[in-house]
């Protein structure tokens, strides 16, 4: 047995054999083609770009309706493949130097990665990675292989990564899940699987290195676990996993409107992460109580330039009219400056992590952050905001932060310019130093949301990306447990609430002890949240209060873990809930 | 011959989308038409030359087309630029 971990994009459990899917992983040679066998290979070229095309017509015609965004993926991908110049220029090499298809469009391709390589809008290099799906189907169709997922049996998709066109046409009747050596949350390809409701799994490491055609494999999409030849417990594990899955998924989903109050009628804010604001649908659907973390970035990392007020207001009012009227936590540009070193003349930085990002780089360039802070401001008219400043380190940067939002706060009164007089300013708490005065922070702050990722990797000082230590990246740290818990008091003193909008959050058998230490909201990804509420429903606040007693007086990570689990065992509990915090 | 200059309006710039709107209305027409970006120039019917070309919100192209039926090309592509985009 071997367990892999990567990231549950797509929820839901799987056992079944893999299928290796190795799109474009083939060694192509150079085949030098005698003068008159020229025409015929050019022939051959033409006969496999219109037979892909075709299988790309095919795939079109199987996306359910609904799905606008998959459809014109697609058609941009028939436009690339059948590219003029793409087509002119394969065929000049194939006629110039006598060679094979394979060869010269694999010769053309890397032209183009070069060429996209040197683009510096991060969206646009990305595309370069639709023309190699392409290139690679080409080639299969030369090759005379099927390049469809053509199973008999049902089985899992194994592939370094999956076009989005390779996921839509994957049969829902033979394909159990699918795991991706890359991606992220926000890739096409996983938002193509929520929307087709398989179980996926992207960012598994080696995972082409460790499985062979047919082991069995065990996939939560949830937890992100992938077991390759699992023993029989597990397998018995992940088999109820998936069977109470399904069960409880479309009531999940049913009752995700519903509160999330405990049964001794507390009730917990349970928000949503979001970026995009194409997200906002799927925020509503799994009944998010509004935003608690909208990171701003976006707008800044896709572009050359720096984006104008109009254009921040535009995507800010998106979202606050969207999840109306429930509030939206609007975090203020948390980046590094790196992104921006040819706007503002910055050295290099040999520790980003510990460098000029965030609060700190915004209150360095005040006329730039006012941009943003008016933006944000103007969204207030629409719908509840609140502002939340980040990597606040100590109160001088909470209260530089709050006078230039003032100053821009007179601006707009004097040219008459709306603006919620009321908005709420918090401070994320992710620097141990700012945990530490957090009292001081809570007199100046309307309320606290803790981000986790950057305070545990601060205060446990570990780099969660550095392989050599990433083991030791772990939430439960009694340290960690102790931070949260002076924090939440500090908060809670001065009568303003405390949120947690990391990645912890989102954790599902962490929320009990999250919720005992005294959140007042949680904000996660948004596919988490009807299982987060349901379970909030389940439990009892004054239990959960003493299991976070219970854990604050361990000593070891280990020992808070084991201390969940055996709670858990003793709770009166849906059979179900059992079956997913125990595996 | 004929030149029109449009400012690229929609948020994300001409990305594959738009990109895609573009290549596929230029095939429409016998022209050759070319989207140019300060010393830089793409052949518009081609989605890739498009997206290479890198036009960011802001960004001002200048559209030109050589043979027959230049102008309606020109003018064609000019108003699907202008509009937005993000909306067609």
């Amino acid at each position: 047995m071997k367990v892999l971990k990567g990231i549950g994009v797509s929820p839901g459990v799987a056992i079944g054999p893999a299928y290796v899917f190795l799109a474009g992983r083939i060694k192509i040679a150079r085949r030098f083609i005698r003068p008159e066998d020229v025409e015929k290979e050019l022939n051959r070229f033409r006969e496999a770009i219109e037979l892909t095309a075709q299988e790309l017509e095919e795939v079109k015609k199987h996306i359910p309706e609904g799905m606008p965004q998959a459809l014109s993926i697609i058609d941009a991908h028939l436009l690339m493949l059948k590219d003029p110049i793409l087509i002119r220029e394969t065929e000049k090499v194939i006629r110039e130097r006598r060679v094979n298809s394979e060869w010269a469009l694999l010769f053309i391709l890397e032209r183009y990665k070069k060429l996209f390589a040197a683009l510096e809008d991060p969206y646009l290099r990305e595309r370069i990675h639709d023309l190699e799906q392409l290139v690679d189907r080409a080639i299969m169709a030369l090759q005379g292989r099927n390049n469809q997922a053509h199973l008999s049996e049902p089985a899992i998709i194994v592939a370094h990564d999956l076009s989005p066109a390779d996921t839509a046409r994957l049969q829902p009747e033979t394909t159990q899940a699918f795991v991706t050596e890359v991606g992220s949350r926000t890739s096409h390809t996983a938002i193509v699987a929520r929307s087709l409701g398989f179980p996926a799994v992207v960012a598994v490491t080696d995972i082409l290195k460790e499985v062979n055609p047919g082991d069995l494999l065990a996939v939560d999409g949830l937890s992100g676990e992938v077991i390759i030849n699992p023993t029989e417990e597990v397998i018995e594990d992940f088999l109820d996993r998936e069977l109470r899955y399904k069960r409880r998924r479309s009531l999940l989903y049913h009752q995700a409107k519903k509160p999330a109050i405990t049964k001794d009628n507390r009730k917990i804010a349970i928000r949503a992460n979001l970026e995009l604001v194409d997200e906002i649908p799927l925020v509503l659907e799994c009944g998010a109580e509004g935003v608690g973390l909208y990171r701003t970035e976006y707008l800044y990392v896709t572009r050359k330039t720096l984006p104008t007020e109009d254009e921040l207001l535009h995507a800010y009012r998106q979202v606050v009219e969207g999840v109306r009227p429930y509030p939206v936590t609007i975090r203020t540009l948390d980046i590094g400056g790196d992104k921006f070193a040819s706007q503002f003349d910055l050295p290099e930085e040999i520790n980003p992590a510990l460098g000029l990002r965030a609060i700190r780089l915004c209150l360095k360039n005040p006329e730039f952050f006012k941009v943003q802070l008016r933006a944000i401001l103007r969204a207030s008219a629409f719908g509840k905001v609140r502002i939340m400043f980040p990597l606040v380190s100590g109160l001088g940067e909470l209260q530089e932060a709050k006078r230039l939002l003032w100053e821009v706060m007179q601006e707009l009164r004097e040219k008459g310019i709306d603006f919620d007089e009321d908005i709420q300013v918090g401070a994320m708490i992710e620097v141990p130093s700012a945990a530490a005065v957090a009292d001081l922070l809570a007199r100046e702050a309307d309320f606290f949301s803790i981000g986790t990722n950057d305070l545990i990797q601060y205060a446990l000082a570990i780099d969660r990306g550095n392989e050599q230590v990433a083991h030791l990246y772990e939430p439960l740290h009694p340290g960690i447990l102790r931070i949260i818990r002076q924090i939440v008091t500090a908060g809670h003193e001065a009568d303003i609430e405390v949120a947690m909008c990391g990645e912890m959050a989102g954790e599902l058998h962490y929320v009990p002890l999250l919720i005992g230490l005294g959140l007042d909201e949680l904000s996660m990804n948004a596919q988490t949240i009807p299982e987060v509420k349901s379970l909030v429903r389940e439990l009892n606040y004054e239990e959960c209060r003493i299991l976070a007693e219970e854990a604050l007086k361990l000593a070891t990570p280990e020992e808070v873990s084991a201390l969940l689990q055996e709670w858990m065992k003793r709770i009166t509990l849906d059979l179900s809930w059992r079956q997913i915090w125990l595996g | 011959m004929i030149r029109r200059k449009v400012l690229i309006s929609n948020e994300l710039g001409l990305h594959a989308r738009p990109a895609a709107k573009v290549a596929k209305l230029a095939q429409k027409y016998r022209a050759k038409v070319f989207l140019k970006k300060g010393l830089r120039q793409a052949e518009a019917e081609s989605i890739l030359d498009v997206l290479a070309l890198a036009c960011s919100q802001g960004t001002e192209v200048e559209i030109w087309a050589e043979g027959e039926e230049a102008e309606e090309a020109v003018a064609a592509i000019a108003d699907l630029l202008s509009r937005d985009l993000e909306n067609l």
